[in-house]
């Protein structure tokens, strides 16, 4: 398949003329983007891991795996993943019954599961890719925009494994399942009117969540994020010290390793969720626009892609991928800066650990198959 | 599309173009939610949170300055610093506190009490990551077990504090004083400023008076901690200026002699030099250790020594309240001269007893024959009782008390002596208000004894010989002798305040000197035997003060009264007679009779002073080579 598409520019008279980088099935602006943003993570990650070149040597080995699993996705033409979309779905599903029986885990949370010969893995985050293909794979069987009934099917591809995701209990990963699958939803053409009846459902929906569903730690976390100083040495630290990071880090920062409330242990998780306030703290507004810029980029590019792409199918689960990737970006800086609750979400591609950093790459390899797998049709 | 729909390509994509450019929008609006957000965090509430991160980071430490030393005249430490190791617990760190107190106890000794405050300060609102102590003063087995169970007792540490140690406590707890834990009610009281580092403060003695003195200032670190509290460095210091170490007028050496004279017995004495008021022994029999109240005593070691029936706490120089008895003989001598109450040359005779009318009651003389014909020389000499019995009758209360108290009867006399007590100078004043009486003839009887309502300490006693010495001359008794540094020890003394005490016949002093002189030296002196062969001449006084009083005409035979209520054997004198460099009271609690108890002791004090302290031939020349350059 390889050797095809090497082979293809000479024999196809038609075709622009490609590069190597089409070749290869790569999109150089957003590889450079995705690099820039991946480099500069480290360069944070030194500082939020206080100097621990360990860790960084760690996130540079996985970063690296993360770009060969994009470049792998990348070669693979869009058709395979609309073909293998219904049966990456279903053992997807199937792998979340199996972790609520069986599973393993930590923390009260069980998200793993171990199956002997393989390594352990998160089933959810399969899911952050198979539920957009699935309701991406469904709604472009038909025309769109989808009628009523197939909106519906189309949710409860989205809400069972979100709702099952739920149960581990993982509200962070449910949620970027959730929100990737509706916005293939969103994107299909689901009617205004329907969303407006579906933002209402939820809000009905929502006290219901918080006395039948949510743990008391969830319930935790949202009462401290309204007041955290009602708990300033428990749940509220992480807020009230994540907030004196980010404030006083000021226009331009303390300047990198400088950042006090970072370095002296102040700030939980500085290596992970909240990286971003490490950032804030160092490089200050300047930083944060920095970084903000970068992702905001590589949504544009991801947009253009999308609304570029050649059939439906493509587009929708474009679309949603890149609507995904924002979703973090959105959680994560805005439960570090506490405008929401404290929910499990990394900063993509630049928080330590997680699996979420492969599949995030793995998604910009789908989006790229999207861009650089294209039909020659006949004007 | 197999299942032949219509699809219409370009209406989708023109559906999903829409679409994209609706979330392009959300994206932007959202985007511009967090940089909105940051814009609030970074720009506008900057300095709050700058001030909040600063607050996190930097703490005041404060530096609790090292307690000034103490001396004695011959740079002798008498108290200084050690490093005391306790136990303390970072509850936050502590991995279960009960089973991590249980595994204490185990390695430790905890009394209840430790364990009590412990528990208390637990559960009292603190700082998250601050120490809390749960035992003090550790010895080096138990430091041992403790480093070798460490990784089983998380946030359990050993720290050390700088605690005041007494090297020779036994001997100096009652001259020195002690310091010990800072109580509620001191707290009230301190700057909490300056004591904000120190846990000990002075609470009797020199260590209580000087307090000021020996604390020092308070220095300041500014530390960047973690959030543990754990110091990372030090950004900014304010070193603490070091209590001022002083200086006594106390020698060790006599102040262990005295302790030695009196050893097995209960009693006190003290030593002035004349010229400088200076304290030079101030010892109270038994003693005992000071260090343990330092660190907080244990109730049962407290029990032990309050309920001591020789009362080691009890402070017998400064606060024993004895009947001065005989002792105060030479200060009436005095006063019966300068005011005229009698003459040098005057006879009296004593038939063994003294009647203030004929037929009325008998006041014996010590001796039951009689001395016969006394003049004022013999009456001092040989303690003559009826003599001062008629010049007390002719001298009359009001005189006496006029007298004694220029001598420093009834009052706390000393500058820096912490807790001296004043004793009891009776007067017609002090009679009618305490006891709702006139004042009696037989009362100004006893008290020309220096018996009756006639109580002093003999720290007091040793005052008022120290005046004879001086011939009038007052110094008060003080203990401070010098601070190192620049500063001096009058700058710290209270100012003096008595005036000397001139008599209208200044030789009158001499007079009374010699006759002190005869109860050492005279053929007939009480206390001949004690100054027998003595090469240099000193002045003295016998006393024995009754401990009950006897009925008129009881005999008792000494032998028959239980030993708790022998008489007190009291000496007081100063040598040598023209340069006086030591007085001395002493008092022996039963210890039979002043002569035979006291006056020895008297008489080894003298010679260890002014020949030489018994085990130290080649010091003294040294030490009187620096005497002579002075």
């Amino acid at each position: 398949m390889l050797g095809k598409a090497l082979g293809q520019p000479a024999h196809h008279p038609l075709s622009r003329p490609r590069s190597l980088w089409s070749a290869f099935h790569i999109d150089p602006i957003l590889l450079g983007l995705l690099l820039l943003l991946i480099g500069g993570g480290l360069f944070i990650l030194y500082s939020g891991a206080d100097r621990n070149i360990e860790v960084v040597k760690a996130q540079g080995i996985r970063m690296a795996v993360a770009l060969v699993v994009m470049m792998v996705f990348a070669q693979l033409d869009p058709a395979v993943f609309r073909r293998w979309a219904p049966w990456l779905y279903l053992a997807g599903v199937a792998a979340l019954v199996a972790v609520l029986l069986v599973g393993v885990g930590a923390k009260g949370a069980q998200r793993w599961l171990a199956i002997p010969g393989l390594p352990r893995f998160q089933p959810s985050e399969l899911m952050k890719l198979a539920v957009p293909m699935m309701t991406a794979w469904y709604l472009s069987r038909h025309f769109l925009p989808p009628r009523l009934s197939r909106v519906a099917v189309a949710l409860a591809i989205v809400l069972v494994p979100m709702a099952m995701i739920i149960m581990q209990p993982d509200l962070g990963t449910s949620l970027l399942v959730g929100a990737a699958g509706l916005f293939v939803v969103f994107f299909g053409g689901m009617s205004w009117r329907l969303i407006g009846a579906f933002v209402a459902m939820v809000s009905v929906a929502a006290p219901l969540m918080w006395f039948f569903v949510m743990r008391d730690y969830q319930k935790q976390r949202v009462l401290t994020l309204l007041d955290p100083q009602s708990d300033p040495l428990g749940a509220g630290w992480n807020i009230i010290q994540s907030k004196t990071a980010i404030g006083s880090g000021g226009v331009d920062g303390k300047g990198w390793l400088q950042g006090t409330q970072s370095h002296l242990e102040f700030l939980p998780e500085s290596h992970t969720d909240f990286i971003v306030a490490v950032l804030a703290e160092e490089f200050g507004f300047i930083g944060i626009l920095a970084l903000l810029t970068l992702y905001l980029l590589i949504i544009l590019r991801c947009l253009y892609i999308s609304a570029t792409a050649q059939d439906s199918f493509s587009r929708l689960l474009a679309g949603a991928l890149t609507m995904t990737f924002f979703i973090y970006i959105f959680v994560n800086v805005g439960m570090v800066s506490g405008l929401l609750p404290v929910v499990g979400v990394p900063l993509p591609l630049i928080s330590y650990g997680g699996t979420s950093g492969v599949t995030l790459m793995a998604a910009f390899g789908v989006l790229m198959s999207i861009h650089t797998h294209r039909r020659m049709i006949s004007a | 599309m197999p299942w032949g729909e219509f699809k219409d390509v370009a209406a989708e994509r023109r559906l999903f173009q829409r679409r994209t450019t609706v979330m392009l929008g959300v994206v932007l609006f959202m985007l511009g939610i967090l940089v909105a957000r940051m814009y609030q965090l970074q720009i506008v509430e900057h300095d709050i949170y700058t001030t909040l991160s600063d607050k996190n980071r930097v703490q005041v430490q404060s530096v609790a300055p090292p307690r000034g030393l103490v001396y004695d005249r011959n740079e002798e430490l008498l108290a200084e610093n050690r490093p005391v190791f306790g136990v303390t617990l970072v509850p936050e760190r502590v991995d279960g506190m009960e089973n991590t107190l249980g595994k204490l106890a185990s390695i430790l000794s905890i009394s209840e009490e430790d364990m009590e405050r412990f528990q208390r300060r637990l559960r009292e609102p603190r700082r998250p990551f601050q120490p809390l102590p749960l035992r003090y003063d550790l010895n080096e087995q138990e430091i041992a077990s403790l480093a070798v169970h460490r990784h089983e007792l998380p946030g359990v540490e050993v720290s050390a504090e700088l605690v005041r140690y007494y090297p020779h406590s036994e001997l100096t707890a009652h001259a020195l004083g002690f310091v010990g834990r800072i109580n509620r009610d001191e707290l009230q009281r301190i700057d909490p400023i300056n004591y904000a580092g120190t846990n000990y403060i002075g609470k009797s003695g020199i260590e209580r008076f000087y307090e000021a003195l020996l604390h020092g200032q308070v220095g300041y670190q500014h530390v960047e901690t973690n959030a543990r509290g754990r110091t990372l460095r030090v950004l900014e210091r304010q070193n603490p200026v070091p209590g001022e170490d002083i200086q006594l007028h106390l020698d060790l050496r006599l102040q262990r002699l005295a302790h030695e004279l009196l050893d097995g017995s209960r009693g006190a004495i003290v030593a002035v030099e004349p010229d400088t008021g200076g304290l030079l022994a101030l010892a109270s029999v038994p003693g005992f250790d000071a260090n343990q109240f330092v660190t907080g005593i244990s109730v049962d070691n407290y029990r032990a020594l309050s309920e001591d029936l020789d009362k080691p706490l009890f402070n017998r120089a400064l606060r024993g309240q004895y009947p001065p008895g005989s002792t105060l003989k030479p200060m009436l001598a005095v006063a019966a001269l300068d005011s005229g109450a009698t003459t040098r040359d005057r006879t009296i005779w004593d038939p063994g007893y003294f009647q203030l009318q004929s037929g009325g009651r008998r006041y014996r003389d010590w001796k039951r024959s009689g001395h016969g014909w006394v003049d004022l020389t013999d009456a001092v000499a040989e303690s003559c009782d009826i003599y001062f019995y008629e010049i007390a009758v002719e001298m009359g209360v009001d005189t006496m008390y006029e007298y004694l108290a220029q001598f420093g009867f009834g009052e706390d006399a000393t500058l820096d002596v912490s807790g001296a007590l004043s004793g009891l100078l009776p007067s017609r004043d002090w009679k009618r208000a305490v006891r709702n009486e006139p004042w009696y003839p037989g009362d100004s009887v006893n008290m020309g004894i220096g018996q009756g309502f006639m109580l002093a300490t003999p720290l007091q006693l040793a005052t008022a010989t120290s005046l004879i010495a001086n011939r009038g001359r007052w110094v008060e008794p003080r203990l401070l002798k010098d601070i190192r540094g620049d500063r001096s020890a009058e700058e710290f003394l209270p100012p003096p305040d008595h005036d000397p005490l001139i008599l209208k016949n200044p030789d009158d002093w001499e007079f009374v000197v010699d006759s002190m002189a005869e109860v050492m030296h005279g053929t007939k002196g009480t206390a001949r035997g004690a100054a027998r062969g003595a090469p240099y001449r000193m002045a003295g006084k016998t006393g024995t003060a009754q401990v009950f009083s006897l009925a008129e005409d009881e005999e008792y035979e000494e032998e028959e009264v239980r030993e708790r209520l022998r008489d007190h054997a009291l000496f007081v004198g100063f040598a040598p007679l023209d340069d006086p460099q030591i007085a001395v009271a002493i008092i022996v609690e039963n210890g039979g009779s002043g002569s035979g108890t006291a006056a020895p002791v008297g008489r080894a004090l003298f010679d260890a002073w002014l020949l030489g302290f018994p085990d130290e031939g080649e010091a003294l020349v040294t030490g009187s080579a620096t005497e002579g350059a002075h």
